[in-house]
């Protein structure tokens, strides 16, 4: 039997436990007034037989799933002759995997001897009783623990306290899920980083000026020594981001202060979803944006006024990723203004303010916390941002502070490093775990610096 | 036509004492001062019933009693007020005099916190708020074109019903209005209005070791008295009040209340209540507004010992409200 099939005989079952744990409440309790002899309401005797049926079933499914392929394995290899038994683990997997290919009617590796075929007819003879098995006892279990579940049922047995605590208990395992899954991919990339870190020293990841990932796959190769010192990304990083804050942070404020203040209700409802659809271009379309038009046109700008202006520039993806973030920084502003009470402005403009004096001596110092940990929030995405840098930024570690000539950041080196044919255990590849732990340490301390911010210095109104 | 109006009006009226009875919130506050009016209220309650000496039952248009007063510095003439197509307050005519205060009472959506905020223009930054009607301002225009709302605002303060101070320190507060006018030349000066205007708040004695935290930290009953003295600071000649004691204890409002009585010598105020006992004890005149119409203006022991109308009577009784 399918474990779908299973799956949906078990809620069949749940449900006809709901519908027998309530009819059982509402014959239990007796008199005129029956209702207010039971202490939940009729439902609550319905989904605590059925949480019953349901979940001790679906449990006992998961283990068995989790567990049953080993067991059928080692029953198998158990069944094998001798010689094979007696084989390296490398072999016995290769072999094992080749039983199951066989049974599942997959291609399979080598010869199919008799060996082979007797195995996989065992295989499948296991993996069939266990199928009934399965049924069997989740069928077996549903039925039950909702039985017994249903016999529970009193006027006093406190039912809804009992369903309560498992939807507490659902609720706690799903938001547990976000955490975890952070928690996974930090590790992941620390143990990466770790290994890094042992064929590179730290220090000269950290304070090394030189940046030339390229090591030597053959030891007669030329020229590919591998340095190591992540610097140069972190300033091409930090320029390009101060280029884009530069552009973002003025021309987002000034709209945000606009369009909550200023602006006419018509003026607003047109303004702002052009503003969100600009925040919903993807940004490999800014991207190419950058590298097609903007470059060549800083590029000609630069040449007139007689700089040299490299065709890939920090100017020109730094410029790109501003207009990218001016919707974030806008809408996050636009916030900040909007929480500060309609009582502030009153008070202001009854004490005879004008509207700019309103705006700039009550309505923005009010606002301020919240816009820093705007501001906050797009320098973090301005650091993470990958796209447009790859597409418009240069690839050579320069370091340098001059926005018109080609540097790299920490995000386009992680990509060019993993891109291509690569191999996993060389500091080459290893160094782009080190620099997306850098990376991600940073900006989880800009994320907690904003949120901080934000909240220390919000003032609470109500 | 009369007839209709007159019966439409009714409907609204039976429609509206259904509503308020339920949504009214109108806090109970004890008598502090116990000689006030308020008193006489309740022994007048059973005579006045049973003299039935009221013609004026119905809503008309007429306001009953008297709108003018001995001398008056502000002066609104037949205004209206529409927000969109519902027409807020209908033709209110009503005198305000120097240093005397003036009471707004009525039951909740009459109109009261409406027409206050046309006194000051706060009712501009509605865009769908249409007035007619003139109100003058010491025989100004304060709806001519040419008047500035900002420099009308800086002559006629508000204080609102709950305390608003700016998320600055004590001092900014009161500071903010005579920086935004020019009003002191140097910091001395500023340092003096900020002192008068807190002491004559009464709000000094309990600030002055910490006037650079912020606002904010003060009791409610401190911030409101803070932004009285932060109106006063600009030096205002009318003081508009829309309920600034409803989001307060009584020892508070006592205490604002005393304020209310010291500054009126020296300021118009004008002060919209939904405390009887509230306009009993701090106003000389009180107006009495029911759906957008001012009903009756008198004087304030008149109003309480012998309303001319009906309504006036059911709502100062407790009937109505």
């Amino acid at each position: 039997m399918q474990i779908t099939t299973l799956t949906l005989i078990i809620a069949a079952m749940a449900a006809g436990a709901f519908y027998f744990g309530r009819e059982r409440s509402l014959s239990v309790a007796s008199g005129p007034s029956r209702m207010q002899t039971l202490h939940s309401l009729p439902g609550y005797y319905g989904y605590y037989t059925a949480i019953w049926a349901l979940l001790p079933a679906m449990g006992l499914l998961l283990a068995w799933n989790l567990i049953e392929p080993r067991v059928i394995v080692g029953l198998i290899v158990q069944g094998l002759p001798d010689a094979e038994q007696s084989m390296s683990p490398g072999e016995l997997n290769l072999l094992i995997n080749n039983i199951r290919n066989l049974a599942n009617g997959d291609i399979v590796s080598g010869e199919v001897g008799t060996v082979l075929q007797d195995a996989a007819a065992r295989y499948l003879e296991y993996a069939n009783t266990g199928r009934w098995m399965l049924a069997v006892l989740t069928i077996g279990l549903a039925t039950l623990c909702a039985s017994l579940a249903w016999r529970r049922i009193t006027p006093k047995f406190r039912a809804r306290n009992h369903v309560e605590r498992v939807i507490s208990g659902l609720l706690i395992a799903a938001s547990s899920i976000a955490i975890l899954t952070t928690i996974g991919i930090v590790m992941s990339v620390l143990f990466e980083a770790i290994r890094f870190f042992r064929e590179v020293p730290l220090s000269e990841f950290l304070f090394g000026l030189n940046w030339s990932p390229q090591t030597a796959i053959r030891a007669d190769q030329v020229g590919s020594s591998g340095s190591f010192g992540a610097v140069p990304l972190f300033t091409g990083t930090l320029l390009i981001t101060g280029i884009a804050m530069f552009i973002a942070v003025p021309v987002g404020l000034m709209t945000a202060i606009y369009l909550a203040e200023y602006s006419s209700a018509r003026i607003r409802t047109i303004t702002k979803p052009i503003l969100e659809i600009l925040a919903g271009i993807p940004t490999v379309v800014y991207g190419f944006f950058a590298a097609l038009t903007v470059a060549p046109v800083v590029r000609r700008a630069g040449e007139s006024m007689g700089f040299e202006v490299a065709s890939e520039s920090a100017l020109a993806a730094g410029l790109v990723m501003g207009i990218m973030i001016i919707p974030l920084v806008s809408s996050l502003s636009d916030d900040a203004i909007n929480s500060v009470p309609r009582a502030m402005r009153d008070g202001a403009l009854a004490l005879g303010s004008t509207r700019s004096e309103t705006m700039t001596k009550v309505i923005l110092p009010a606002a301020l916390p919240g816009i820093v940990g705007g501001i906050l929030l797009a320098v973090s995405r301005a650091i993470g941002e990958t796209m447009i840098v790859v597409m418009a930024a240069g690839l050579s570690a320069n370091l340098t502070a001059n926005p018109l000539e080609a540097v790299t950041t920490v995000t386009v080196q992680i990509v060019t490093l993993l891109v291509g044919d690569q191999e996993f255990d060389s500091a080459k590849t290893l160094a782009a775990f080190a620099l997306g732990l850098m990376l991600f340490l940073i900006t989880l301390g800009l994320n907690v610096l904003g949120i901080y911010v934000v909240r220390k210095y919000r003032e609470e109104y109500d | 036509m009369d007839r209709l109006q007159q019966s439409d009006n009714y409907r609204r009226m039976t429609a509206m004492k259904e509503l308020t009875g339920m949504d009214e919130d109108k806090p109970e506050e004890p008598r502090v001062v116990d000689s006030s009016p308020a008193k006489m209220v309740s022994s007048k309650l059973a005579e006045s019933t049973t003299e039935s000496e009221l013609s004026l039952t119905e809503l008309s248009g007429r306001t009953v009693g008297d709108v003018r007063c001995a001398d008056p510095f502000m002066i609104a003439e037949n205004v209206n007020v529409y927000y969109g197509d519902n027409h807020a307050i209908q033709n209110v005519t009503l005198e305000f005099g120097k240093s005397q205060v003036i009471a707004l009472i009525g039951p909740s959506g009459c109109g009261k916190s409406t027409f206050l905020r046309c006194l000051n223009r706060m009712n501009d930054s509605i865009e769908s708020a249409r007035i007619t009607g003139t109100i003058t301002l010491d025989g100004q225009d304060i709806y001519d074109k040419d008047l500035d709302p900002v420099a009308l605002r800086a002559r006629v303060g508000m204080v609102f019903q709950k305390p608003n101070p700016f998320p600055k320190s004590i001092y900014d507060n009161v500071a903010y209005g005579p920086r935004i006018h020019g009003l002191a030349a140097d910091r001395a000066d500023l340092d003096g209005i900020v002192h008068t205007s807190l002491e004559r708040a009464g709000l000094l004695k309990e600030v002055k070791d910490r006037l650079d935290e912020p606002g904010t930290s003060l009791s409610g009953g401190q911030q409101q008295r803070l932004c009285i003295a932060r109106t006063i600071a600009v030096d205002p000649e009318v003081i508009l009040m829309d309920e600034p004691c409803s989001a307060l204890d009584p020892i508070a409002t006592a205490r604002i209340e005393d304020l209310i009585d010291e500054i009126s010598e020296n300021y118009a105020i004008v002060i919209v209540t939904h405390s009887m006992q509230q306009a009993a004890r701090v106003s000389r005149r009180v107006a009495y507004f029911h759906l957008g119409l001012l009903v009756e203006v008198d004087d304030t022991d008149r109003i309480f010992t012998n309303p001319q109308h009906k309504l006036t009577e059911d709502y100062v009784t407790g009937r109505i409200g």
